[in-house]
């Protein structure tokens, strides 16, 4: 029985990996921006569609797309907060919270229409392949995929840390007065932010392709499971998102055995009721 | 009393408003059952709007869980009707108190470990959700297969267990919508109200005057989980079927509080005026697109787009809601202009 | 205003119905009268869009074809349950607002229990198609009929077939382990076997019942838990979604039993055999299946491969063709579209075996008291080549049964 949860538990921090990756995203738009992303989940889905296409059109893996794809996003992120997001700056959260859940709306009918309902998935030549290390049996797939976002992750944070438009963004999401008196142009910057945040999140589409079918009703779950994420993690802190991410990953592995699988979800929000009841700042977050 | 009530509301107001009432108790005479079925959905949507208004009004908290005491109400309703033969109106009562309890709870647990704006929503969408999923594999109420209220006669009139045809149920919405309005309208006029804006306002002021601010939003949440939970019995018994997966989802919750954000939040008549405009353009949007889905199966969608789209439209131009926009523009406002 | 609309075509109809007649000697009832009015309701948009869309091939090819065999016209408008209970209730009553005289679905059980209620309240007949939650027939309604078998029937065939497997193979399993869609229908099927595993004296013991998520997107925790328990036969009752998905699990943890059998859709449809390609055969389906010696049925599927090439044939496109014949026969036989005369005709049903689709009971279809088909016999259907192909009974074989399965590695 004890290679059973010790499989299980390296699954979850791999996939917990893919999910930390899609948090990031969320982390940097809600800590910059203040933005409640409820549209989080669909800008993955179209991640996700848009490597379909390119493996599709060009053979191109997955991996390979993340580049293009996190690119393309960027750059919608970056057009949609200039024209759509920047008006709800200030603006009361419910306002902000049925914009983004409008436009997830808009997001998914639309890749009904494109795309069609079925699950569909980039059928990888690699996609059945295991590796068996002692009693682990692990899919190569998650390992790919787990390793990916790992590297994805240690980039962004690379670019939070050393470089100076990083500095620039992280100082509008710590204090924006300040900001705004040293001189910083917030306004370019928050787009910015968004469209990185857009580019994260479409990134970890990308890699969820190799894990996950997409089909457009697949968003929800995601967005649901990127907040508690990003709440259990800690607001402000990477790390804390990719650690949450793969608790979280390993808690639903888990529970899932314990107890009957149908379940599982449950873990996920019990644990985001207790991290805002004891430790609203989530695990790696600076206190409120 | 009356006149103290309609007094602030200028004389422009009290004529439509009551056109608008003469019309609504004779609609069963003239419409057909489609539109009877969806002025239903009309006034279901503006019921639960009012009574999520309460909490996001009155105590400035968002819930995007209000589904939880929905479910509440309409799973407590239909088991104590088909399993201990309670009549529905006992079941609100009790749905009502238990919704209370959970309400209660949660805002307790908000105001006590200081979670508000944004989290304070994730806090309820996770207990909604938490719900759903523990109701998804409760066998007691049937699981994920739901649970059905054994159908009556369509042509009775039995207001007592609520059995009748949808005309009956009509005039049911209609009365809780009324009676919901009025108890607002009523609260608002009173000190509680005038408590509750001050504490909107300005918190600390508040407090520092002596106001006793968590016994007052508690109040509200309470009323407002209290009221949808009644809403929730109505509701089952109307429909007569209740599945977890549709009764306590995020859907649900956004359905109930995206006709009083778009109406204006805070005020009277915003949730009323946002379900009126929301509900029709909904179904006209499903008429228009259906001679498209009879052929073309892969339009499916469009609808939806173009009803996210009317609502970002709608947001990005009205941020504070429809209705402070057209009470402005028709000079229908009441002389305390924050509470038409 | 829709009824506008109707009126008009009614008496366009009359007109030309009545000029055919004066032109040409078919029988007098069928072509004096008026096309009924009939709303076919399954899910078209969500997530079982997909099967939604095989179901309404059946209705597309419907009213030409019955109009060939001498039934009176169709006139068929569709609604789309979006896969939501409520929903499905609502496209309900607004097609009977806009006239429908009989409605038709809906696939999905949930979905279609809460049309029931919604046909029972408004008096108009519901010729159910597919759903199997045995529930659904035992209100009492009077306008409710279903030409499907109810989770008890499938699960006592399934029970029949997997012995039939046993005796043909030579090969007894000790140990089985039940996955099962945590839905309606799932539920409906986990309590069925519950009641009969006893009574049927199975050799194997279903160690476990392992239920999960529906909208699930990861079945690995669900894989690992079943492959725990050693068992070498799976139970499975998912939709096509769940079965890829619980297929691929299978192959990347190495676990091989020696069949899986599914009592429910998914494990032969088109979309399963495509995404999987040589790792999606040998699944062995029971259920109700069309019968392709008959002559009905030859020619179903001859206008279904000219009107849809490349599809591949479904089970579900013919029960809902089905549903429509008997639809069609019962108006034939009422002479009006009264409601209360088409459930009287419905109920007096006797459509004998040879005029029938699929295999159903040998004495025809006829509806019991509560409006339900009984005796309706499952199938083995095994995933052999690609193609589903009957392999039980023996008598009915198309093909020879594989048990147990060959490993996954031999076949990609």
């Amino acid at each position: 029985m004890l290679d059973v949860y010790l499989n299980q538990i390296v699954s979850g921090v791999l996939t917990g990996l893919v999910y930390g990756l899609s948090a990031l995203g969320l982390s940097v738009i809600f800590g910059v921006c203040r933005i409640i992303n409820f549209a989080h989940g669909e800008m993955m889905v179209v991640g996700m569609y848009l490597a379909l296409m390119l493996f599709r059109w060009a053979g191109l893996d997955p991996l390979l797309s993340i580049p293009i794809v996190g690119g393309v996003l960027f750059a919608a992120g970056y057009a949609l907060q200039g024209g759509l997001i920047n008006r709800l700056i200030g603006v009361p959260e419910h306002m902000q919270f049925i914009m983004l859940a409008a436009l997830a709306i808009v997001i998914v009918s639309s890749c009904l229409m494109i795309f069609g309902p079925d699950l569909q998935n980039a059928p990888l030549s690699y996609a059945y392949d295991s590796y068996q290390i002692g009693p682990i049996l692990v899919d190569k797939v998650k390992i790919m995929a787990g390793g990916a976002a790992l590297v994805v992750a240690a980039l962004l944070a690379a670019f939070f840390r050393w470089t100076y438009l990083g500095k620039a963004i992280r100082a509008c999401g710590d204090n924006l007065t300040g900001a705004v008196v040293i001189g910083l142009n917030v306004k370019r910057l928050y787009a910015l932010a968004f469209g990185i945040g857009a580019g994260c999140i479409g990134v970890a589409g990308c890699i969820l392709l190799l894990l996950v079918d997409v089909q457009p009703y697949l968003a929800t779950d995601y967005t649901l499971l990127a907040f508690v994420i990003v709440i259990v993690g800690g607001l402000g802190s990477l790390a804390g998102a990719l650690i949450a991410g793969v608790l979280i990953g390993v808690s639903e592995a888990v529970a899932g055995l314990l107890v009957q699988p149908s379940l599982k979800s449950v873990f996920s929000f019990a644990l985001l009721i207790l991290v805002l009841l004891l430790r609203p700042q989530g695990l790696f977050g600076r206190q409120a | 009393m009356i006149r103290a009530w309609l007094g602030p509301i200028p004389p422009r107001a009290r004529i439509l408003l009551l056109i608008v009432l003469v019309l609504l108790l004779a609609a069963p005479w003239f419409v057909d059952t489609y539109v009877l079925s969806v002025l239903i959905i009309v006034l279901y949507v503006a019921y639960m709007g009012q009574a999520w208004n309460i909490m996001m009004g009155f105590a400035g908290l968002l819930s995007i869980g209000h589904a939880l005491y929905f479910g509440i109400g309409a799973y407590t309703g239909a088991v104590l009707y088909m399993n201990f033969g309670v009549s529905p109106w006992i079941g609100m009562i009790a749905g009502g108190l238990l919704a209370a309890v959970a309400g209660a709870i949660i805002g307790a647990l908000g105001f006590r470990f200081r979670i508000t704006g944004v989290y304070f929503a994730l806090l309820t969408i996770a207990f909604a959700e938490f719900a759903r999923i523990l109701m998804d594999n409760f066998a007691y109420t049937g699981a994920s297969g739901g649970f059905f209220i054994k159908l009556g006669d369509p042509h009775a009139f039995d207001l007592w267990n609520l059995r009748g045809s949808p005309v009956m149920f009509y005039y049911l919405w209609l009365a809780f919508v009324i009676g919901a309005l009025l108890l607002c309208r009523g609260l608002l006029s009173s000190r509680l109200g005038y408590f509750w804006l001050a504490i909107r306002e300005d918190q600390e002021a508040a407090q520092a005057l002596g106001i006793n601010v968590f016994r007052y939003k508690m109040g509200a949440v309470v009323l407002s989980a209290a009221l949808t939970a009644v809403g929730g019995v109505i509701y089952a018994f109307y429909n007569n079927n209740l599945f977890p997966a549709t009764t306590f989802n995020v859907g649900r919750s956004v359905e109930m509080l995206l006709g009083a954000t778009i109406g204006g939040v805070g005020t009277l008549m915003g949730p009323i005026v946002g379900a009126f405009i929301l509900t029709p353009m909904g179904e006209g949007l499903t008429i228009l697109v259906q001679p498209l889905q009879q052929g073309g199966l892969h339009l499916d969608g469009i609808k939806q787009v173009f009803y996210g789209l009317a609502v970002i439209a709608i947001v990005v131009f009205q941020r504070r809601g429809v209705w402070p926009w057209l009470a402005r523009l028709f000079h229908l406002e009441s002389r305390r202009d924050d509470r038409s | 205003m829709p009824l506008d609309r109707i009126s008009r075509r009614a008496v366009l109809a009359g007109t030309s119905a009545a000029a055919i007649t004066a032109a040409m000697p078919i029988g007098r009832a069928v072509a004096a009268l008026p096309p009924l009015k009939v709303g076919v309701i399954h899910p078209t948009s969500g997530f079982m869009a997909l099967i939604g869309q095989i179901c309404n091939r059946g209705a597309a090819i419907a009213p030409a074809l019955l109009e060939e065999w001498g039934y009176p016209k169709l006139d068929i408008r569709y609604g789309d349950t979006e896969t939501n209970p409520d929903i499905s209730r609502a496209a309900g009553n607004r097609l009977i607002d806009n006239g429908a005289q009989i409605l038709v679905g809906a696939f999905d059980s949930g979905q279609t229990t809460t049309l029931a209620q919604a046909a029972e309240q408004r008096g108009i007949p519901l010729m159910i198609d597919i759903a199997g939650a045995p529930q659904i027939t035992e209100q009492g309604y009077k306008f409710v009929f279903r030409n499907f078998p109810r989770a008890p029937d499938i699960v006592g065939g399934a029970l029949t077939v997997h012995k039939q497997i046993f005796a043909v193979s030579g090969k007894v399993p000790d140990k089985c382990v039940c996955l099962y869609r945590n839905d309606t229908y799932g539920n409906a099927i986990k309590k069925a076997l519950d009641a009969m595993i006893p009574k049927f004296n199975m050799p194997y013991k279903v160690v476990e019942f392992i239920a999960y998520d529906p909208q699930a997107r990861d079945l690995s925790v669900e894989v690992a838990k079943a492959k725990s328990t050693g068992a070498e036969f799976v139970l499975a009752v998912s939709v096509a979604n769940d079965a890829i998905l619980l297929t691929r699990e299978m192959v990347k943890q190495r676990w091989l039993p020696w069949a899986i059998a599914a009592a429910g859709p998914g494990w032969y449809d088109q979309s399963y055999r495509k995404a999987l390609g040589k790792l999606g055969n040998y699944p062995i389906s029971t259920v109700p299946w069309q019968d392709p010696t008959k002559a009905r049925t030859k020619e179903v599927l001859a206008t279904l491969a000219k009107k849809f090439p490349g599809q591949a044939v479904d089970s579900s496109t013919m029960y809902t063709f089905e549903a429509l014949l008997i639809v069609a026969d019962a108006y034939k036989r009422a002479g009006s579209a009264a409601p209360q005369a088409l459930a009287e005709a419905l109920r007096h049903t006797e459509l004998p075996a040879k005029d029938t689709i699929t295999i159903g009971n040998p004495k025809g279809i006829f509806f019991d008291a509560k409006g339900q088909v009984n005796g309706i016999p499952m199938a083995g259907i095994q995933n052999l080549d690609g193609e589903p192909k009957v392999v039980l009974p023996i008598g009915s074989a198309e093909a020879k049964l594989v048990f147990p399965q060959p490993a996954w590695q031999g076949r990609a």
